[in-house]
């Protein structure tokens, strides 16, 4: 196995976090996309003191792949507690990769009312976009084998950390 | 029932892709139709429960639809009438994003003397994807999903005395819902254990989530023979029977069913074993009240009951709507 080469979590979100400041305002609503988009987004939210409360969201009930795959089990409540109608909408999920999960997390919140606008945070683009799809925030770019995965963690300290599952990779 | 020679339409083959020791389930351990709570694993059951929770959300909305079951065709395939069940499995396919064909088979083709097999048979030449049975003859679900296709789902909407899946799903959804977890509950089932489908789902789901103590209440002539094998405690004294539980689910009292002399009167059953408040105030003072509906209010449930604080009955409606979608979505997905 070779040695973790990703970049450390802890300090994309630092710079995300960073890069994000000056673009939220009263009327941002922050959604996170679960799991890994749900731990970011709650981060990113105390971080940026948002006043709208956070939102979640599963995808599962809008994913493409359902005729192939099924209903994936422990799906989640999505949940959001704010009014999406003119609402400044930011997704923030962990890995941006085909843009399939930002398809469906975008025709899933137009089923809570139409947003002014939505834009999207990543902590890392692998790239390999399947859709017309692109982050308006990314922690990193980082380009992994074919066949290979990262996934993001959480540690019992509430710490986050990157993992790659196959292949190498290189941060672009 | 099955006649030789039906069409070559058919599936009549051995049903390779389902687990013969239960034909609910795939190989690999998955639903594929729903026809009995008896024999489901704990692991589906709580599949089930967990995504109707995802649903509830979704039936909050303003757009109360997903788009999970698109361009799929659901059958509801009513060989009994029941508006009420009916109507619930057309609300949670319509929230899936599914079409919808509805069947009064009692009225139409049964009537001009096809079969019920020859009935799936058509439809499933007009592509459908799911049927949703209801018929007054115990198996009937069983022989429709022993001859469809593999790639069509059935579901059981209530089969004679035998089974209602959905309905005991619900009812294990509230329990879930008000009480959390089922390995510290009490609870009592009370009325026409006899004639009751719902019941014995109601006892095959508690008992696979571990709920340590199931009791049925209710007269002797209506409680069947064996009742005793289900694991249940057997009570004549609906007061005794209370005492403590933290869960009550009334059964419907089956008029139309009551021709044979079971019972003296409606109103003598009322005063043995009608919920009223004075006889819910045995049970625990935190104690839910489910009834499958409909209600034969002054029988078997006391208004004040079924209107006050500690009834249920409306939640479950809503709930059983969630949990038809998580049925209908778990199944189409396997």
């Amino acid at each position: 196995m070779p040695v973790n080469p990703l970049p450390d979590a802890e300090s994309l979100l630092a710079s995300l976090t960073d890069r994000m400041r000056p673009a939220v305002g009263p009327a941002t609503g922050l959604v996170g996309i679960y799991t890994g988009g749900v731990w970011l987004a709650e981060r990113l939210h105390a971080a940026l003191g948002l006043k709208l409360p956070l939102g979640t969201l599963d995808v599962s009930f809008y994913r493409d792949d359902f005729s192939r795959k099924g209903l994936r089990r422990n799906v989640k409540s999505s949940d959001i507690p704010f009014d999406i109608d003119g609402c400044d909408v930011i997704i923030v999920d962990d890995v941006l990769y085909t843009g399939r999960t930002i398809r469906a997390a975008m025709n899933e919140l137009f089923d809570y009312g139409r947003p002014e606008r939505i834009r999207l945070a990543a902590l890392v683009d692998r790239g390999g976009r399947e859709l017309p799809i692109a982050a308006d925030f990314v922690g990193a770019e980082v380009v992994i084998a074919e066949g290979g995965s990262i996934e993001l963690h959480r540690d019992a300290a509430g710490r986050l950390g990157l993992e790659l599952t196959h292949g190498n990779a290189h941060v672009a | 029932m099955p006649r030789e020679g039906w069409g070559s339409n058919l599936h009549t083959e051995t049903r390779m892709w389902l687990d013969p020791a239960n034909p609910q389930l795939n190989k690999n351990g998955e639903l594929h139709h729903l026809l009995s709570l008896e024999g489901l694993p704990a692991g589906v059951l709580r599949q089930i429960l967990d995504t109707a929770e995802s649903f509830v959300g979704v039936t909050q909305r303003e757009v109360k639809k997903v788009p999970l079951l698109r361009g799929k065709a659901v059958f509801n395939l009513f060989f009994e009438a029941s508006t009420r069940t009916r109507t619930t499995f057309e609300i949670a396919a319509k929230r899936l994003s599914a079409d919808v064909i509805n069947l009064a088979i009692n009225v139409s083709s049964q009537s001009k003397g096809e079969t019920v097999l020859d009935t799936v048979a058509n439809l499933a030449a007009m592509q459908a994807d799911m049927f949703i049975v209801r018929h007054a003859a115990s198996g009937a679900p069983y022989l429709i999903a022993k001859h469809v296709a593999p790639d069509i789902h059935v579901i059981n909407a209530g089969d004679g005395r035998h089974s209602h899946p959905t309905q005991g799903l619900l009812d294990m959804y509230t329990i879930r819902h008000y009480k959390g977890d089922f390995t510290k509950l009490r609870v009592a089932i009370v009325g026409d254990i006899l004639h009751s489908r719902v019941a014995r789902s109601q006892i095959h789901a508690l008992t696979t989530l571990g709920c340590p103590e199931i009791r049925v209440i209710g007269p002797k002539t209506l409680l069947p023979a064996d009742v005793g094998r289900l694991g249940v405690q057997v009570y004549g004294d609906m007061r005794e029977g209370l005492k403590d539980v933290d869960v009550v689910m009334m059964l419907r009292l089956q008029n139309e069913r009551m021709n044979g002399a079971l019972l003296p009167s409606a109103q003598e059953f009322y005063k043995y074993y009608g919920l009223t408040e004075d006889k819910l105030a045995l049970a625990k003072a935190d104690a839910i009240v489910l009834h499958p509906g409909p209600m034969n209010r002054g029988v078997e449930i006391d208004s004040s009951v079924a209107d006050g604080k500690q009834s249920v009955i409306l939640p479950q409606v809503t709930f059983g709507i969630a949990v038809r979608m998580a049925v209908m979505s778990i199944l189409a997905g396997n």
